[in-house]
């Protein structure tokens, strides 16, 4: 499909997706729901940090982090993978690849125009919460600030570049969907989204730093909330630069794979 | 225009028995075996033809279909479509060409049809004059008003068939694959599925590639039929010439009045191949050659009350086709 044509396109495929995801209106409020773990993570440990900071953590500390990993999971969070894994397995993929627009252009604008949606109203709860409760806790440098939008959009772009990946791997074998119960586990240490990755063991921050699940969720927050006590504050450079370079990577794994993917469907059928 | 030319298309397909021990066994070695879906066929179509798939279950007809459409790469053999290599699937071949399988849905399932409409509106790019007529065609010729506004969901198997074939064609493809269309359709829908189509063919020259358990689909659309069995090719051409090839006799009923000499009734029937006999009807089998001749005779011997010739059943042609290719490829292995 020409470049001109699929942008004469997206305007229609982001309607449709709007539609979608409000076709259910029962559904469309649980989805709202669904990201709001951090707010267990923060009654849990603001309790904890109650009777004294934990880690460098207080509990000002705490609500100002969960409410920000609350903002950033609602609005980064996809569900493409299963998508992808239904259409794979009950063969309708076929119909999509016999439409000229690439099939991850049609995925990414389906998926996109959810977004606002579903921050609809948890977002603007978290954000007010934010900034009349735990404002001091963020940091006021308006290079970090104007960078945030920026570092969301590619935390976006990173989860769904892995989701493609994860939902590619349909092709190949029956119960893909086993690997989105290993991702979650990982995903949960190592991105922050259980803990702050500073109040966890060196090495599994150490760790952390080299792979993508830091970059689409502490990242952002580590870009706003000042570190604590004794933390160095990272800088612009290793968050967003990092993230950039883990879009590059997972865009290309995913494009990879599904490639690969369907080269065998093209081969074996589905 | 569509050449196959010695298409052949093989699947690898791992095999285990029964059991835990060869589940367990099939952990660390598989065993694998050829599975030659297509295997030899070559064929021609002309634009604007209306051309029927037939063959049992397995016989490589969707498969057929789906390299024609460049869903699946062919193992060998060469494949050409409105001058396009299918496996490519180039933009300009997709815009000719669309698939329709009765099993598989291209609809939003989740909205009403007239979202998926315009999703194909967009990504096929079709201009908005041409959409506005194509539409106004569709919905008249498929009556589909009442439902491009009802969600995908809230529809009928039927009415969903429509939308779908509806869906297929927004963007007036000159080559149609159509893989079961009518399955699990009523009589009447199937009926009005099928004028659609030869409406379609007629209307705009495209050409028709259909594959249907339903012989009456393949009689009242395909002039041309094309048999497959085993991946290969066992017939191509007239479907008249086919069946006339298969069972050159024709079956004729006849009812004799109730006072006929029972006597002269066997005397009639004894040089004759009778199917059936129940009372004072009877259904024969004649060749071809020998029609005129029996039906003076018979005119002249009993006292006739009701009497007519007809082809035998697609599907009794059909059975003696598939019976007869198994036993050649039992013969030949």
């Amino acid at each position: 499909m020409s470049a001109r044509t699929t942008i004469r396109a997206i305007p229609t495929l982001l309607r449709i997706g709007i539609a979608e995801t409000i076709a259910y209106r029962a559904e469309f409020l649980i989805w709202m729901l669904t990201t709001t773990m951090p707010l267990v993570m923060l009654a849990l440990w603001s309790s904890v940090a109650h009777d004294g900071p934990f880690r460098g953590y207080d509990s000002n500390r705490f609500v100002a982090y969960y409410l920000l990993a609350l903002i950033v999971r609602n609005l980064t969070s996809s569900w493409v993978v299963w998508q992808i894994n239904d259409e794979v397995r009950r063969g309708v993929l076929a119909m999509r690849l016999l439409r000229p627009v690439h099939p991850f252009v049609a995925y990414t604008a389906t998926h996109i125009s959810a977004v606002p949606l579903r921050g609809l109203i948890v977002l603007p709860v978290a954000v007010i919460m934010l900034v009349s409760s735990a404002r001091g806790e963020l940091i006021t440098d308006p290079t970090r600030l104007a960078l945030l939008a920026p570092s969301l959009a590619m935390a976006w772009a990173i989860t769904f570049t892995l989701m493609l990946a994860i939902g590619s791997l349909a092709f190949f074998f029956d119960k893909s969907m086993a690997v989105m119960d290993v991702y979650f586990g990982v995903f949960a240490v190592f991105s922050g989204y259980l803990l702050p990755l500073s109040t966890m063991p060196g090495w599994l921050q150490h760790t952390a730093h080299y792979l993508p699940f830091r970059y689409v969720l502490s990242a952002p927050i580590e870009l706003v909330l000042k570190p604590a006590p004794g933390v160095p504050t990272a800088s612009t450079l290793e968050l967003v630069g990092g993230q950039a370079v883990w879009v590059v990577v997972m865009f290309t794994l995913a494009l990879t794979l599904w490639r690969a993917g369907v080269r065998r469907f093209e081969a074996v059928g589905a | 225009m569509i050449v196959a030319r010695d298409l052949r298309k093989h699947f690898k397909v791992h095999r285990r028995p029964p059991g835990l021990a060869a589940a367990l066994k099939s952990l660390f070695r598989r065993k694998y075996e050829t599975v030659k879906a297509v295997d030899g066929v070559s064929f021609t179509i002309d634009p604007g033809e209306r051309v029927g798939f037939l063959g049992p279950n397995g016989a490589g007809k969707t498969t057929t279909l789906k390299v024609l459409s460049g869903l699946l790469h062919p193992t060998s053999g060469e494949v050409e479509v409105a001058g396009f290599t299918p496996a490519r699937r180039e933009d300009a071949f997709l815009r000719a060409i669309t698939l329709v399988m009765g099993q598989k849905q291209q609809l939003i399932w989740d909205l009403p049809p007239a979202e998926t409409f315009a999703m194909n509106r967009a990504v096929f790019d079709v201009p908005p004059a041409q959409y506005a007529e194509t539409m106004r065609e569709l919905t008249e010729l498929l009556g589909l008003a009442e439902l491009i506004t009802k969600p995908t969901r809230q529809l009928s198997l039927g009415e969903r068939m429509k939308c779908e074939l509806a869906a297929a064609l927004l963007h007036r493809p000159t080559t149609l694959f159509l893989d079961e269309p009518t399955i699990g359709l009523d009589v009447s829908m199937q009926a009005a599925m099928r004028d659609f189509i030869r409406d379609y063919n007629q209307r705009h020259g495209a050409t028709v590639i259909l594959t249907s358990h339903y012989m009456d689909d393949v009689v009242a659309l395909c002039p041309r039929v094309i048999v497959i069995d085993g991946g290969k090719l066992i017939h191509d051409g007239d479907l008249k010439a086919l069946v006339r090839r298969i069972q050159p006799h024709k079956r004729m009923s006849f009812t004799v009045t109730r006072d006929t000499d029972p006597a002269a009734l066997a005397a009639a029937l004894a040089k004759l191949d009778v199917e059936q006999r129940d009372g004072n009807r009877v259904v024969v089998r004649i060749a071809e050659a020998d029609l005129h001749n029996v039906v003076s005779h018979l005119l002249a011997a009993v006292q006739i009350a009701d009497l007519s010739i007809e082809d035998p059943p697609l599907e009794d042609v059909m059975r003696t086709l598939f019976s007869r290719s198994a036993g050649g490829a039992h013969e030949a292995a």
